[in-house]
């Protein structure tokens, strides 16, 4: 249904709802699939996909190319996202679309940007990678890109691990946390190392935009989309978006989860421009950082009698406390929009 | 127009005729000239493009795989560890069927690190499904450098065009540069019906499973099998408004009943051209210039063979463990013959080691001794291996 056809609907309802009884004498009705339809959204990633239930990569990928809109050329570095919308003959995606390798989508992007120039074309180019090939493998293209000045959003969806070949560690892997090559044991707790600070390195590239967000806060996710696909230059989204599977943890627990992230300062959720931290989603109430890991078998080693188990939990959390003091994350429960407020109320409503 | 040109300057300028969207590209010894004789034309506004001067070669390849896919016409150029550095994406631009041209200045590859020309780059990437095109002089790489830009959006193949490092890039030769008017009769502007449009939105580049993916490869193959006439026709069509051929696939010079024959690609073949005219008139063999490594012109070289007696296959690169690369595909391409020659196989000049003059008669002496099947390297010096291996 184009938008034309639409909004002649939406006024042909309109007009029989006035004509029809008042309210207060018909029972409320509501078809939920016709209301569904009657949304004007639209959608750059299909549903029919082959994504694992709760896959927060799925959900993010399909958040940004609703709010990017249909005027957008897409690159996508392998992983999971290139697997589960394309496996041939069949493509999830409206939107054109090119996967190379795992470690180009940046480089791709820069010679499509390149080009829609070279032609006059004003079309918005988004280029797509997993922190594997974002934080690691990609990372020279994505650095070549931002200070090449391209005029491409760099989505990266962050799962904390190499996830499409089976959980491996990856440099956005939390510290202490389980893959099968940072396994616990005897004289290991998990990733020995750090979570690679990837937006502070983004930032340094003195880049307009920058930007951090969670598939927990969906409308969140959506704005800085729109922020960045405005901007003319180099822009970049880091979204924390669970892996069930790698993390541990029940599918239908995938957003909960990533909400904890967020609000015990493990994830911060910022915006940087030029390299200036310009805004955060304040947490309401810090939750202790054992909220969150608890829920995930990634960290289950963390909770053992093991003296070791203690001293890591510590460990994360006293970087969590720095999050929050860095970046200033502590609210004060004034802002409708910080951690606990924001995507809590259901918006909707017909749109004329 | 005659100027007397480097060869790299000669790329870069017969590059901006065929009127690129878009040129990425990487500094590599012997390709910069190249590369910096294009920055120059785009800055001093010559040339109306996109120059994207990224941060390795691996980004190079990328950017004109994007960008060809984008439907604008793409060009970049490398050399030796460049070349390898963008092997994987030479694979993916081939069997994603995309039009790239490049050049590859060809040079040695490491360790021991030498920049200076042999042809082991170029080999180490023949598996990739690109068109591989070697020149033997200047002019050659001129014309070969326009026709690559048809060839490879009529086959939707990439085309590499071969020309020796240093030898030829960095070499002033007197060369017949065309017009801009022969040059547009020749190319119309790049179409590319896969290309990337939000108003006919193409997934490309998708995962590929065990029920297609043979399907796919044979395709490449077939494709490449078939750009063998489109690879003559450009030529041939080129020569109607230049008025001069750079060799189709193959040529074949020399008496024409000498019953040996050498064989070669790139500047060699005029070294041992110019040689073989100085041999006394029964002494002289027959020169088969291969400009086409790739596709491998099975068919056209079984016919330049036919009569020989031996056929001696020199080439600037080998296979380690195995021994001479083309000497190994000339052997399989003309075991289908009724009467091939013996093939005698060696290795010269390999990291810008001089091949002399005196090269074709010592070639051909030590033919006389080499067993069939058999391999050197010609010019091997034994006194600088350690014991051992002498």
């Amino acid at each position: 249904m184009d938008s034309t056809q639409l909004k002649k609907e939406i006024q042909e309802r309109r007009r029989q709802a006035q004509s029809a009884p008042s309210e207060e004498s018909r029972p409320a009705e509501h078809n939920m699939a016709e209301l569904r339809k009657l949304q004007p959204r639209y959608r750059g990633l299909e549903a029919g996909h082959r994504a694992c239930q709760g896959c927060g990569e799925a959900l993010a990928a399909r958040l940004v190319t609703e709010a990017a809109g249909p005027d957008v050329i897409l690159t996508n570095a392998t992983g999971c996202l290139e697997v589960f919308t394309t496996p041939w003959p069949q493509s999830a995606w409206r939107l054109p679309w090119i996967h190379s390798l795992f470690e180009n989508s940046a480089a791709v992007a820069s010679g499509v940007e390149a080009a829609l120039k070279a032609q006059g074309r004003k079309t918005k180019v988004i280029a797509q990678g997993g922190d594997g090939g974002t934080f690691d493998i990609g990372f020279q293209a994505l650095s070549g890109m931002l200070e090449r000045q391209h005029n491409i959003l760099y989505v990266c969806y962050d799962n904390e691990a190499y996830m499409n070949t089976g959980i491996q560690r990856s440099g956005s892997t939390p510290h202490a946390a389980m893959t099968t090559t940072s396994p616990p044991g005897k004289e290991r707790m998990g990733k020995r190392h750090l979570k690679k600070d990837l937006l502070s390195i983004i930032a340094a590239h003195h880049i307009p935009y920058a930007a951090s967000a969670s598939v927990a806060y969906p409308a969140d996710i959506r704005r800085k989309v729109r922020r960045a696909v405005s901007i003319e230059g180099p822009t970049f989204l880091l979204i924390h978006s669970p892996c069930p599977l790698g993390w541990g943890i029940e599918s239908d627990i995938s957003i909960e989860v990533a909400r904890l992230a967020v609000q015990t300062g493990l994830f911060p959720v910022v915006e940087l421009e030029r390299g200036e931290l310009t805004g955060v989603m304040p947490i309401r109430h810090p939750k202790p950082v054992a909220d969150y890991l608890k829920l995930q078998n990634r960290f289950k080693h963390l909770f053992t009698e093991d003296p070791r188990a203690r001293e890591e939990r510590e460990h994360l959390q006293a970087l969590a406390d720095h999050n929050i003091e860095i970046y200033q994350l502590k609210g004060d429960g004034m802002d409708a929009l910080d951690t606990d407020g924001a995507d809590t109320v259901r918006r909707g409503g017909m749109v004329d | 127009m005659l100027h007397a040109l480097e060869g790299s300057q000669a790329i870069a300028q017969a590059v901006a005729l065929c009127r690129p969207g878009v040129v990425a590209a990487y500094p590599i010894t012997p390709q910069t000239h190249i590369v910096e004789n294009i920055s120059k034309l785009v800055a001093d506004g010559k040339l109306k493009c996109e120059f994207v001067s990224v941060e390795s070669e691996f980004s190079a390849a990328s950017v004109v795989l994007g960008s060809s896919a984008a439907g604008s016409r793409s060009y970049t150029a490398s050399s030796s560890q460049g070349i390898l550095l963008m092997a994987e994406v030479l694979f993916d631009i081939a069997g994603m069927r995309l039009p790239v041209v490049m050049t590859c200045a060809n040079r040695a590859i490491s360790a021991p690190i030498n920049i200076w020309n042999d042809h082991q780059d170029s080999m180490t990437v023949r598996d990739s499904g690109w068109i591989q095109l070697h020149c033997a002089d200047n002019q050659e790489a001129i014309d070969t450098s326009i026709q690559a830009f048809r060839i490879a959006e009529r086959t939707e193949l990439p085309v590499m065009v071969c020309m020796d490092g240093f030898v030829l890039t960095h070499t002033l030769e007197v060369v017949d540069m065309p017009s801009a008017e022969q040059v547009d009769s020749y190319l119309p502007p790049f179409t590319f019906k896969n290309k990337l449009d939000p108003k006919h939105p193409l997934s490309l580049g998708t995962l590929v499973g065990p029920e297609y993916y043979t399907e796919a490869r044979y395709s490449l193959h077939r494709a490449l099998e078939k750009a063998l006439p489109e690879i003559e026709a450009a030529d041939a069509d080129w020569a109607k408004i230049c008025g001069r051929a750079s060799g189709g696939l193959l040529t074949v010079e020399g008496p024409e009943n000498a019953t040996t024959a050498v064989l070669a690609m790139g500047s060699v073949v005029s070294t041992l051209t110019e040689s073989n005219e100085m041999l006394p008139g029964n002494k002289r063999v027959k020169i088969i210039k291969l400009r086409s490594f790739r596709p491998f012109p099975i068919e056209a070289l079984q016919m330049a063979c036919a009569g020989l007696k031996e056929l001696i296959v020199l080439e600037r690169a080998f296979s380690p463990g195995l021994g001479g690369i083309l000497g190994t595909e000339v052997r399989a391409a003309l075991a289908g013959m009724q009467k091939p020659p013996q093939v005698r196989n060696f290795t010269v000049g390999l990291g810008g080691r001089d091949i002399p003059m005196s090269t074709l008669s010592k070639l051909i002496n030590a033919a006389k001794t080499q067993a069939p099947g058999g391999f050197a390297i010609l010019d091997v010096e034994p006194e600088r291996l350690p014991p051992e291996d002498r």
